[in-house]
């Protein structure tokens, strides 16, 4: 288990002095201007040293994706953006930090800006978010007055922060749309190329980050890439934000190392399965998108991106959803059906006549109305629609389906002969 | 230059291509229906999907710029899977109207449905349905069938400037409609027909009354501007059911506006379709030789002199030169085709054309309109400013009446003492033009229908000479004109010889004979002591007043030669026959010749355009145009203190078809003038 010094985020459940002083007590603003002093190839080098990759869910390294804004600054300013749209059913992390803990973020946007010569920083957050908006809009005017940020700052960096709310919609937090929402436009993800490294905000280079990847880079950079890169796997390095929900017995949001299997994280922090271990019937590791596991894959399951991957699951934002036995799964995976049905942004084919379609056979499945075959027809959408999208809301809503046709086929096939049965008997 | 391979095959192509655009060069076809070569990329019907090795999924190959070594499948297991998939799910919410859908048989979806669609649905759930909604008296929408392939959000957006239409709510239950429920307020918006790729925008005026399998297609020109739009007639029968653009990258690109499209049915009302002769003070039905016996006795022993002839503004090259022949013959030189009495200088041609031409815009870097409204004059020509202003980097203004052009146009004021400022360098435009490298300036009839035009054509072409809007191959002085017969009548020398008659002095009864061929603009108030002899299609002014009718042919019902504003000349085709005893025009003027005993030297329409050939080139050359030389003309003068306003008061309604047209009464009634629909109206 993670030792309390190795934690990044010290306040996150909000028990300590949430005060820009308290924050700064806690290590909070401490060198910055000695980090930047190092100048941005090192700050670079050191986030690419540390394997950071991006907490959003993609898994990128976080230090690359830095490198690829242009070396020299053009005609067009740089920006950086900071994607606190954390809609992904299950996920919940980035909301305690803004709420908690949200001096780390402003700092890490601070050194992320000063490494891609962006003297802007625009933080979406989404619209539900209201008390987290106010208490980080807070913050940053605490930083403001101390004179941390803004123009003439004591970090010899002009740079700004806004903080621009969201409206809602869950596709916003695909990169490119919440570049399209920011712009004031309806929120559709973009065609790539261009991405936005070349072109993104208002046509201008743009690198978007998400909170928890932006706010750990402050303590990466003041301990040392090693030390970061020394917890968790290879490859799979740094602590991270894991946000537990459904049937455990004391769901919650916990930092841990990368790489803790799944068992030790509910049984450490969540006191374990509702009814024990036995009682496990799927998770779902990486928040709604990606694919559900069965019992026997949590056995064995670790908890980092290649871990996950082996199992054919995901990662994803480590938004861990469990369900107990005699959970009705296809009535979950129904629901979820339903959400991706409800945040299909309607631009491209596959994404939108797709999840429908997903969402109306799904419905039927949950109460067995349906044949056997539908099932194999029900994959065959869901191949429809993965891979052949903009943006991966086409892939989110297409996994979760399979995921639940890979292990737990017999279910759908068992209500489906049940209501036959009953369909039967009443006839 | 990047080479890629597709399907094997290596290919060059040129920097900046897409991979779509690619394997069209290399002659494979790839399904698509958002995608447009006028319309920014959308990339989201998926239709056009192909692999590139090495690239983790399908790409769309609409969006994906073509790369160095790129390796392309178009026809591999893979992509004709990709393609099934993406068409069935295109078609689970897509109703099976077809049988109804005035679409079919010219359906994109229906067509790539055949060629790359499964063969059978497998959807049984219910279907999405959009209520119905109303986008004006151009466009009926049946949204239920709308694919969302966002084509018409595009053009509204881009090509036309209005931004009408969009997209509302999300996933399935997108719409795609007006944001508030109206009429598409554009004059293109004919052209949204066209591009939507299935029936869910189809064409109002038309719906129901025809399959294309059914249409004969002639191909013409468009009458009802001085653009020469290239359009194609499609008719069934002796009907023209409806008239569609053709493509001509250097005059409508492949627009066409509303007017030219939709006011076809004026053709069919009000037609003069037999002889009449004024008896008694009443018009009264005779036959061919009873109108012309009355011609005859009235010119006989006639003075030369007292004869006019004023040619209308949508009458063919043929038939005016016809008419001036005749005139000469009887020695009057009181011929003019300028109703509206427009001053600039027939001898100069470069003083009456638009001497940039229209793909010549595109060059342009600054643009200063004088006096025209070039949206209602010339919504052709008001798309392509537009486009060259969202290209970037241009800068225009506009002096006249203020209204919206659609793109970033500067008003300066309404008077043409600006001009004058201008011209003298005190005003800040001055420099605009000074620092472009290819100025152009429009000169609308707004501007030459005036009593000070010929100052005002003055001092135009000072601001031409000192801004350099005029250097080498560069002509940046422009007259947009209205009438489609006003070039070529100007072109073979339409106009009062030395000391005679013009328009206004007709007007004024001087003329004892009155000779109009489709001449209905001009004030008929005092002709009633002059014998008006009206030839032409459509009972109007000009029929009103007359003592012989002689019923002529529509555009759609001769071959004609056309010369638009550039001074390019365009044939039109014969589509249907003239209605009832009505003839081709020149022919008309011939018969008339030989009864009046001064037989035209001509017996047929190719003897006819030889003959005109020899009075200009611009006759010799058809789709060419001849550049004009550059030479003084203009007066000096005083300037007017009021308003330039352009001569067009409404869009719909500016000749005697379009007067007639029902679809343009509503247009009128919807566009130009809503406020005057009352709660109780309908």
């Amino acid at each position: 288990m993670l030792s309390d010094k190795d934690r990044i985020f010290t306040n996150i459940y909000g028990l300590k002095d949430k005060s820009l002083k308290g924050a700064q007590s806690r290590g909070c603003w401490d060198g910055t201007k000695g980090i930047l002093e190092k100048g941005r190839d090192w700050i670079i080098d050191e986030m690419k040293a540390s394997g950071l990759r991006g907490r959003g869910g993609a898994g990128f390294s976080t230090g690359i994706k830095w490198s690829f804004m242009p070396k020299e600054l053009g005609d067009r300013p740089h920006y950086l953006v900071i994607n606190a749209d954390e809609g992904e059913p299950g996920t919940c992390k980035d909301r305690e930090i803004m709420r908690n803990d949200p001096y780390t973020l402003i700092e890490g946007a601070l050194i992320a800006s000063f490494a891609m010569q962006a003297h802007a920083c625009y933080l979406y957050i989404r619209g539900e978010f209201v008390r987290e908006a106010e208490a980080l809009q807070a913050a940053v005017d605490a930083c403001y007055e101390a004179k941390l940020i803004g123009p003439n700052n004591i970090h010899g960096w002009d740079f700004d922060f806004y903080v621009h709310r969201g409206a809602g919609a869950y596709v916003c937090g695909e990169e490119t749309a919440l570049i399209e929402s920011l712009e004031g436009k309806k929120g559709q993800p973009r065609l790539k190329p261009p991405f936005p490294a070349g072109s993104g905000l208002y046509g201008c280079p743009t690198t978007v980050n998400n909170v928890e990847s932006i706010a750990v880079a402050p303590e990466i950079l003041r301990r040392g890439a090693s030390w970061f890169a020394g917890i968790g796997r290879e490859n799979n390095s740094g602590t991270k934000l894991y946000g537990i929900s459904g049937h455990v017995e004391r769901p919650c949001v916990v930092e841990d190392a990368m790489g803790i299997t799944l068992r030790e994280l509910l049984e450490k922090h969540c006191g374990g399965v509702i009814g024990g271990w036995d009682n496990l019937m799927a998770v779902i590791p990486g928040g709604s998108s990606v694919p559900v596991m069965n019992k026997e894959q949590c056995d064995t399951a670790i908890m980092d991106f290649d871990g996950l991957r082996e199992h054919g699951s995901g990662l994803g934002t480590a938004a861990v959803i469990v369900m107990k036995k005699n959970t009705d799964i296809i009535k979950a995976i129904s629901r979820l059906s339903d959400f991706y049905t409800h945040e299909s942004c309607g631009q491209c084919t596959p994404c939108r006549e797709g999840t429908g379609w997903l969402s109306r056979m799904m419905k039927r499945m949950v109460v067995g109305n349906a044949t056997v075959e539908e099932i194999d027809l029900l994959e065959a959408v869901t191949r429809q629609i993965e891979g052949h999208t903009i943006c991966a809301l086409g892939d989110a809503a297409a996994w979760p389906v399979q995921g639940l046709i890979k292990h737990f086929r017999p279910e759908i096939e068992a209500r489906i002969a049940a209501y036959n049965a009953a369909k039967n008997s009443a006839a | 230059m990047p080479k890629l391979t597709i399907n094997g095959n290596e290919i060059e192509v040129d920097n900046g291509l897409t991979v779509l655009q690619a394997c069209e060069i290399a002659g494979i076809e790839i399904p698509r229906f958002c995608y447009h070569e006028r319309l920014s990329i959308a990339g989201n019907c998926r239709m056009c999907l192909v692999e590139m090795e090495r690239a983790p999924k399908l790409i769309a190959s609409c969006a994906m710029p073509v790369g160095e070594g790129m390796v392309i499948h178009t026809d591999n297991e893979k992509v004709r899977k990709a393609r099934e998939n993406v068409m069935e799910l295109l078609l689970i919410n897509h109703p099976l109207d077809c049988p109804i859908c005035d679409q079919g048989g010219e359906c994109d979806l229906q067509d790539q449905a055949m060629a790359y669609g499964g063969d059978k649905g497998r959807y049984s759930e219910e279907k999405r349905a959009v209520k119905e909604k109303d986008f004006g008296p151009i466009i009926r929408p049946f949204m239920t069938r709308c694919i969302h392939c966002t084509r018409c959000v595009r053009f509204t957006e881009e090509v036309a400037g209005t931004s009408d239409l969009c997209g509302t709510f999300r996933g399935d239950h997108t719409e795609i409609g007006t944001y508030v429920e109206g009429a598409v307020k554009t004059e293109l918006a004919g052209n949204l027909v066209d591009l939507c790729p299935v029936g869910a925008l189809t064409s109002k005026p038309y719906s129901y009354t025809a399959r294309p399998w059914e249409l004969k297609k002639t191909e013409s020109v468009d009458v009802f501007d001085a653009v020469g739009t290239n359009i194609r007639v499609d008719s069934r029968g002796n009907e023209v059911m409806r008239v569609l653009p053709r493509l001509n990258e250097e005059v409508n690109e492949e627009w066409l506006a509303d007017k030219g499209r939709y006011a076809i049915d004026g053709l069919k009302t009000q037609r003069l379709d037999r002889p009449y002769v004024r008896k008694d003070g009443k018009l009264t039905a005779a036959s061919w030789d009873e109108a012309f016996a009355a011609i005859a006795k009235k010119l006989d022993g006639l003075d030369g002199s007292k004869f006019a002839a004023v040619a209308g503004d949508m009458v063919d090259a043929e038939s005016m030169f016809a008419l001036k022949l005749l005139a000469e013959s009887l020695g009057s030189g009181n011929t003019d085709c300028r109703q509206d009495g427009a001053k600039y200088d027939p001898a100069i041609r470069a003083s009456y054309l638009f001497n940039t031409t229209i793909e010549g815009i595109d060059e342009a870097d600054a643009c200063l309109i004088i006096g025209s409204n070039t949206r209602w004059e010339a919504p052709i020509i008001n798309a392509r400013l537009r486009k060259r202003y969202t290209k970037g980097g241009f800068k225009a203004a506009l002096v006249g009446e203020a209204v919206d052009l659609t793109f970033g146009c500067e008003h300066l004021g309404e008077t043409a003492d600006i001009l004058a400022a201008i011209a003298g360098g005190t005003h800040p435009f001055a420099d605009v033009l000074k620092s472009a490298e290819k100025p152009m300036l429009i000169l609308g009839q707004g501007a030459l229908t005036r009593a000070d035009s010929p100052a005002i054509l003055e001092i135009a072409k000072q601001i031409a000479d000192k801004y350099g809007l005029v250097s080498g191959e560069w002509n940046g002085f422009n007259v947009l004109h209205t009438a489609a017969a006003r070039v070529g009548g100007l072109e073979m020398g339409f106009v009062p010889a030395k000391g005679g008659l013009d328009v206004a002095a007709v007007e004024n009864g001087e003329a004892e004979v009155v000779y109009l061929l489709g001449a209905d603009e001009l004030n008929t108030s005092k002709l009633d002591k002059s014998f008006v002899i009206y030839q032409g299609h459509t009972g109007d002014a000009g029929a009103q007043c007359a003592d012989v009718i002689l019923p002529g042919a529509a555009y759609t019902e001769k071959d004609g030669m056309y010369v638009n504003t550039e001074g390019r000349m365009q044939y039109g085709f014969k589509a249907v026959f003239a209605p009832g005893e009505a003839k081709e025009d020149w022919t008309i003027l011939r018969a008339l010749s030989g009864v009046i005993g001064k037989t035209l030297p001509f017996d047929s329409i190719e003897q006819l355009r030889a003959k005109l050939a020899e009075v200009s080139p611009t006759f010799a050359n058809p789709e060419e145009i001849q550049p004009a030389k550059w030479e003084d003309f203009g007066t000096k003068g005083d300037l007017e203190a009021t308003a330039l306003t352009s001569p067009i008061r409404n869009y719909y309604m500016t000749d005697p078809v379009s007067r007639v047209s029902k679809t343009m009464a509503e247009c009128t009634e919807v566009l130009v003038n809503p406020q005057q629909r009352t709660g109780t109206n309908g």
